[in-house]
């Protein structure tokens, strides 16, 4: 067996086990540790697939920033006993179901066409995850997506701030003795 | 022998030598600092054991060894136990992608001197390592189930996301010039001109700076160490640890000081270059023979001291920073700051050519 193999075999396991233990654990920060190793674990994928600029940002951005952050907001809030936020079956939860069976369906099906788990690395695919080449693509043949997903994030930021702000605004609007 | 035999055996023996060269240089800052920290504030500092006190970091250790380990009834056990060793392992692998000098030619193979020096995402390996480092000190905060550790935890969670940006930032000036993540080509880059001494700090003086500050933040130390500020919180993320436990977050910290200085050395001081390249070979010390490859380690070795004590000196001189003025400076001075000069150098390299 090949050694990229015994790790892809060691990291899937992982990865699974760790993307159940995110759902099933009932405790906040056990989830989002899980969920945290479980993108370390991807990371390790991408490795066995040459894609060592893709793994490591998936470990800055995904477990380095934003999985960071999580914590540190479940970490403030102080959550209370996670037992009393559970709910019977609603409707919501229904088409939530329903969505995700199909999900389910179609990533078996998509698993099953494929028939092997095995694939080709050739120079081509060697290259894809280079710094140049990702660079070159999205400044290229994708630059209007790129530009674009730039000003959804510009949106989120303004978006941000004008939530953040608002105690602000309201303050100012105040007449000047209730300040004082 | 067989090729994968033969890296199984060259990676084993580099890791083993690295992790005790870490703990060693762990062990040697301590003393430094303690020494130091007397020199600047004017006492002898550790004299009582072994000569000069040299022996002190050991009889330190032992007493963290012996002590024992207090776990608080309402901690979340599995987590407070996870902390230390998380934080310690992260400090510990940053090291993997660290070049500690160029190479040595043993039969027909050649040797680097690091784990994977030659890895082309090393910089932004680094960068991934130390932004995990923040779940060991926010988990040991929260684990902890006390007031001045989360306080601690949590500040110093703040503190390293918004450092973090304008580190990587800065470095993305030295990242354009070199053309390359990779650190042993970018200690190339800066050995190839200038008579060796095509350095980043002449090339990013402004960007050596930011990283230098923000380096000071990512690390905890003095004058942003915040986490720990012993007046309002106790110890901060470790208060609630004992015995060796806190002796790992001790040494992760002096680790991370020794990561930061090798980085700075690395990306802005030429790293393991020499000066005068044609100099070395005139006089037979060609590159990958044994002489050539430790006085590379020593070139290393000495920008790596100098930080190190630099991080001490600064320590014991500057005062600490009000938790306003840190988040100020991180955010309205050094990280505009580190735009601009991202924006002049990329401007500098499209205009007028390298």
């Amino acid at each position: 067996m090949a050694l990229t193999t015994i790790f892809f075999l060691i990291l899937s396991v992982v990865a699974i086990g760790t993307a159940i233990g995110t759902v099933a654990s009932r405790h906040p920060v056990v989830s989002a540790m899980n969920l945290v190793l479980h993108f370390l674990m991807l990371a390790g994928l991408y490795l066995t697939l040459n894609a060592e600029f893709i793994a490591v940002l998936q470990i800055l951005v995904y477990a380095g920033a934003i999985m960071v952050l999580v914590v540190f907001v479940i970490l403030l809030l102080n959550l209370g006993k996670e037992d009393s936020l559970e709910t019977g079956f609603t409707a919501r939860k229904g088409v939530a179901m329903t969505f995700g069976a199909a999900f389910v369906i179609q990533i078996l099906i998509l698993f099953t066409s494929a028939g092997s788990f095995t694939h080709e690395i050739t120079d081509k695919s060697v290259n894809v995850g280079q710094v140049k080449n990702l660079g070159y693509i999205l400044f290229t043949k994708y630059l209007f997506p790129f530009e674009y997903i730039a000003l959804l994030l510009l949106v989120a930021v303004v978006g941000a701030l004008l939530l953040g702000k608002k105690k602000l605004f309201l303050e100012r609007d105040l007449p000047e003795k209730s300040l004082k | 022998m067989s090729d994968l035999t033969f890296t199984l055996i060259e990676f084993g023996i580099k890791a083993a030598i690295i992790i005790n060269i870490v703990l060693v240089m762990a062990s040697v800052e301590v003393y430094l600092e303690r020494k130091i920290s007397a020199w600047i504030q004017n006492r002898v500092g550790p004299n009582r054991v072994g000569p000069m006190g040299l022996l002190q970091p050991i009889a330190d250790v032992v007493k963290l060894f012996m002590k024992e380990d207090l776990v608080p009834k309402a901690a979340f056990q599995g987590f407070h136990r996870l902390a230390p060793l998380l934080t310690l392992a992260v400090a510990i692998g940053v090291y993997a992608v660290i070049p500690y000098a160029h190479y040595v030619n043993i039969g027909e193979r050649t040797v680097y001197w690091g784990i994977a020096p030659n890895i082309n995402i090393g910089v932004l390996f680094i960068l991934a390592m130390t932004s995990i480092g923040v779940y060991g000190i926010t988990l040991a905060g929260w684990a902890s189930n006390s007031k001045y550790s989360l306080l601690g935890g949590l500040r110093s969670a703040a503190q390293m996301i918004s450092y973090e940006l304008s580190m990587g930032l800065s470095l993305l000036g030295v990242i354009l010039i070199a053309g390359t993540l990779s650190l042993n080509e970018i200690i190339l880059f800066q050995r190839d001109g200038w008579y060796g001494l095509r350095w980043m700090v002449f090339l990013q003086p402004v960007g050596f700076l930011i990283f230098l500050v923000s380096s000071f933040a990512e690390t905890n130390r003095t004058p942003f160490d915040l986490p720990e500020a012993e007046p309002e919180l106790v110890g901060g993320y470790n208060t609630e640890y004992s015995g060796m436990k806190f002796g790992m977050f001790f040494l992760a910290e002096y680790a991370n000081m020794a990561t930061a200085s090798a980085f700075l050395s690395l990306l802005y001081f030429g790293g393991w270059s020499l000066p005068f390249p044609e100099f070395w070979d005139s006089i037979g010390l060609i590159e990958g023979t044994w002489s050539r490859a430790l006085l590379q380690f020593g070139s290393f070795f000495v920008k790596l001291m100098i930080f190190i004590v630099f991080f001490i000196w600064v320590r014991w001189t500057v005062p600490r920073f009000r938790y306003d003025q840190l988040m100020n400076l991180g955010w309205k001075v050094l990280l505009p700051l580190s735009i601009i000069n991202l924006f002049v150098t990329a401007s500098v390299i499209i205009f007028f050519g390298l």
